[in-house]
């Protein structure tokens, strides 16, 4: 089994109904130019395939590229030594003080297990996490939420407001139904940003089983 | 649809084998339980020595035992002798059996053959097949304690199943220091046959039973376990302690969320998911249980706390606020008129409601009452209680008693406890919310009349206000679980 790319996992996530950063692949740096006029700037870049993975360890994600020249620059830095096959992503930025992550997990004795969790990137050191076993309902989903530790951290936040309860039960509900594909062995949206109150997907990591990719 | 293990909880008539005149000997000692704990159905020895135990004859084998007059057998019997007991008692009329015997898939690869056999040869006769490897099985409403161990359990609404026998006992134990008593109780053992789920199901449609108590350790078929508890707690409290939770940690994984995925975190939100009531060790397992079986299921958690006078009404609330399921309620005005023209001013005029020494004989009754009454108020914690108790004992023990108007005094002392607990409990009961009593006097001084009143009307005295919070938590959380899921 594996982890398939960012692409291919975007689409995986919005084919379940999940929210996700606007965003759009690209093979060249004029085409990421193009995708981030689409857009809007700011946008980010990353270096985008199968076998691309901890792209923000290895350095693989350009963030907050405001013009054109950044983004060409970045593009062509990015691709320069990747490994065949790999492409570009270009994602328009997501502004918000809050990260959470949600994943998908299949634990042997109880079966998929959707996570929620504070702290997006830093969600292991944070460690405050809540699970339920998928699928799983709005209400057991809005439970999910109330469980977490730091309830202060989703209350109104310097100038955001309160994180949507219903849009983020939602985004539960739904990650939970992915595990209606036996393939789907995984799944990891971290971080998703809380923009605004609504909590989009901002990446996306699926781990498929083998032979399903 | 659930096992049928009536046969196991009220057979008409028991059999033990294994019965020899060594007190010692597990098949003696369920004999003896099962003779001196009041059961009223025929009771038959089998042993391998003829004459009598305890003044009863020991017969030589099952197939002496009467066409039936006796469901259930009782295996103290070593792993050879019992497929063919088996047998032989299922074609007397035994419908269930307890094995007690050890020797089977705990003692390694030929015992967990034997044990397979044991399951197949139950499944071939139609009959129930608890254990092997297990403590027993007591049941109050029928006087049964057909256990190798002590006690027998004060009758109550508590059913107990576990996957180790001495939490069993653990728990009986506290039934009889408490007053809150057991209705049915089970040591798994090996649950060749029938699991912990098999004795939920069984238990939600007990009209004996009130709430499940149960220890877990490990859980063959998790989901299994998990799509059949979520619907026997929509019809019945289950209060979980699980062991091992330390165990296990961390997994590698490809994924954040693999490697955030503990065994216990996954546990606790299948618990929650499920309805389960998990409480963190086996006293407070037992607060919750003992909690359920006696309290009315709270409307919401606006929580008044009451106190006579001192700290306790301070940290109380500190412990309520602390909690995220509870909220202490701010003190209605109407209330607050109403106290007003019961004590001097000085009260606390806020909620914890703290009556500073300035109640008179009438007054703890009377403000308990209107404040359980009150339709903003769901629960009232009383604290501050068994004082007057507690003097009367010191009083009552001393030198001057009863003269010097002693022997009135502490009468009048005693009167009032018993007052106190009788009023708790006809306010909790006429408008259905819960009222819980703590006080330390619980433990420090048993004899005390306002702990023996409480555990009279039926109820837990809470050893402490901490621990009256913690199960009170249990209860509104479920309580909360239901009301969003009809």
């Amino acid at each position: 089994m594996g982890t398939v790319s960012e692409a291919r996992s975007r689409q995986l996530v919005e084919a379940a109904g999940i929210s996700v950063s606007p965003w759009a692949s690209a093979d060249d740096p004029d085409r990421a130019v193009e995708a981030a006029q689409g857009l809007g700037f700011p946008v980010a870049v990353k270096l985008n395939g199968d076998t691309v993975t901890h792209k923000t360890e290895g350095g693989l994600v350009r963030l907050g590229l405001a013009s054109p020249d950044q983004v060409a620059e970045a593009a062509a830095e990015l691709l320069t030594g990747a490994s065949e096959g790999a492409n570009l992503l270009v994602t328009q930025m997501v502004a918000g003080h809050r990260e959470l992550i949600v994943g998908l997990v299949r634990d042997e004795g109880f079966g998929p297990c959707v996570m929620l969790g504070l702290g997006g990137v830093l969600a292991e050191a944070v460690a405050d996490v809540a699970f339920r076993l998928a699928p799983l309902g709005v209400v057991d989903a809005l439970d999910m939420i109330d469980d977490l530790g730091a309830q202060a951290l989703l209350g109104p936040l310097r100038g955001e407001p309160a994180l949507d309860r219903k849009a983020t039960a939602d985004l539960l509900v739904a990650i939970g139904t992915m595990a209606d594909d036996p393939a789907v062995v995984a799944v990891d949206l971290n971080p998703v940003v809380v923009a605004d109150g609504r909590p989009v997907a901002v990446d996306a990591l699926v781990e498929l089983s083998d032979g399903a990719q | 649809m659930a096992l049928d293990l009536r046969p196991l909880f009220e057979p008409k008539g028991v059999v033990i084998t294994g019965v020899s005149a060594h007190p010692g000997k597990f098949g003696f000692v369920a004999f003896h339980n099962i003779l001196a704990c009041g059961y009223t159905g025929p009771v038959f020895a089998v042993g391998r020595e003829e004459g009598t135990v305890l003044d009863r004859p020991v017969l030589a084998s099952v197939d002496a035992v009467p066409d039936g007059a006796a469901e259930l057998l009782v295996l103290c019997t070593p792993v050879a002798a019992n497929t063919e007991i088996v047998r032989s008692a299922a074609a007397r009329g035994v419908r269930a059996v307890f094995c007690a015997a050890g020797g089977y898939s705990e003692a390694g690869p030929d015992g967990a053959e034997a044990e397979n056999q044991l399951v197949a040869l139950a499944d071939e006769l139609g009959i129930v097949l608890a254990g092997p490897n297990g403590q027993g099985v007591v049941s109050t409403p029928v006087g049964l304690c057909a256990q190798i161990v002590a006690p027998f359990p004060t009758a109550g609404r508590i059913a107990v199943v576990s996957q180790s026998g001495n939490f069993v006992s653990s728990f009986l134990n506290y039934a009889n220091q408490t007053g809150v008593g057991i209705s049915r109780a089970v040591s798994a053992g090996n649950a060749a046959a029938i699991g912990v789920a098999d004795y939920l199901e069984w238990f939600a449609d007990d009209p004996e039973t009130e709430v499940a108590l149960c220890y877990l350790e490990g859980l063959a078929d998790g989901r299994g376990f998990f799509e059949r508890v979520r619907e026997v707690t929509r019809r019945m409290p289950v209060v979980v302690v699980k062991g091992g939770t330390t165990v296990g940690g961390q997994r590698a994984a490809a994924s954040h969320t693999g490697s955030l995925a503990n065994d216990d975190q996954i546990f606790d939100g299948m618990a929650r998911q499920a309805g389960l009531i998990r409480a963190a060790n086996i006293e407070s397992a037992f607060e919750a249980a003992a909690t359920f079986a006696t309290q009315p299921l709270p409307a919401g958690n606006r929580i008044v706390v009451l106190s006579t006078a001192g700290g306790w009404g301070v940290v109380t609330a500190d412990a309520v606020t602390a909690h995220r399921d509870l909220d202490l309620t701010p003190l209605p005005t109407d209330l607050m008129a109403t106290i007003d023209e019961l004590v001097p001013p000085r009260w606390s005029r806020n909620n914890p409601v703290d009556l500073a020494g300035g109640e008179t004989r009438d007054t703890i009754p009377a403000v308990l009452e209107a404040t359980v009454a009150h339709p903003a108020v769901d629960v009232v914690i009383q604290l501050g209680l068994g004082i007057q108790g507690n003097t009367a004992a010191l009083t009552r023990g001393g030198p001057f008693h009863p003269d010097h108007g002693l022997g009135r005094i502490v009468d009048f002392h005693e009167h009032q406890e018993r007052r106190y607990a009788e009023a708790a409990d006809s306010a909790s009961r006429s408008h259905d919310k819960p009222v819980l009593v703590a006080s330390e006097l619980a433990v420090a001084r048993p004899d005390n009349p306002l702990v023996q009143a409480v555990r009279e009307s039926g109820r837990l005295c809470y050893p402490s206000a901490d621990r009256a919070v913690v199960a009170l938590g249990h209860l509104v959380r479920y309580a909360d679980w239901r009301r969003r899921r009809p």
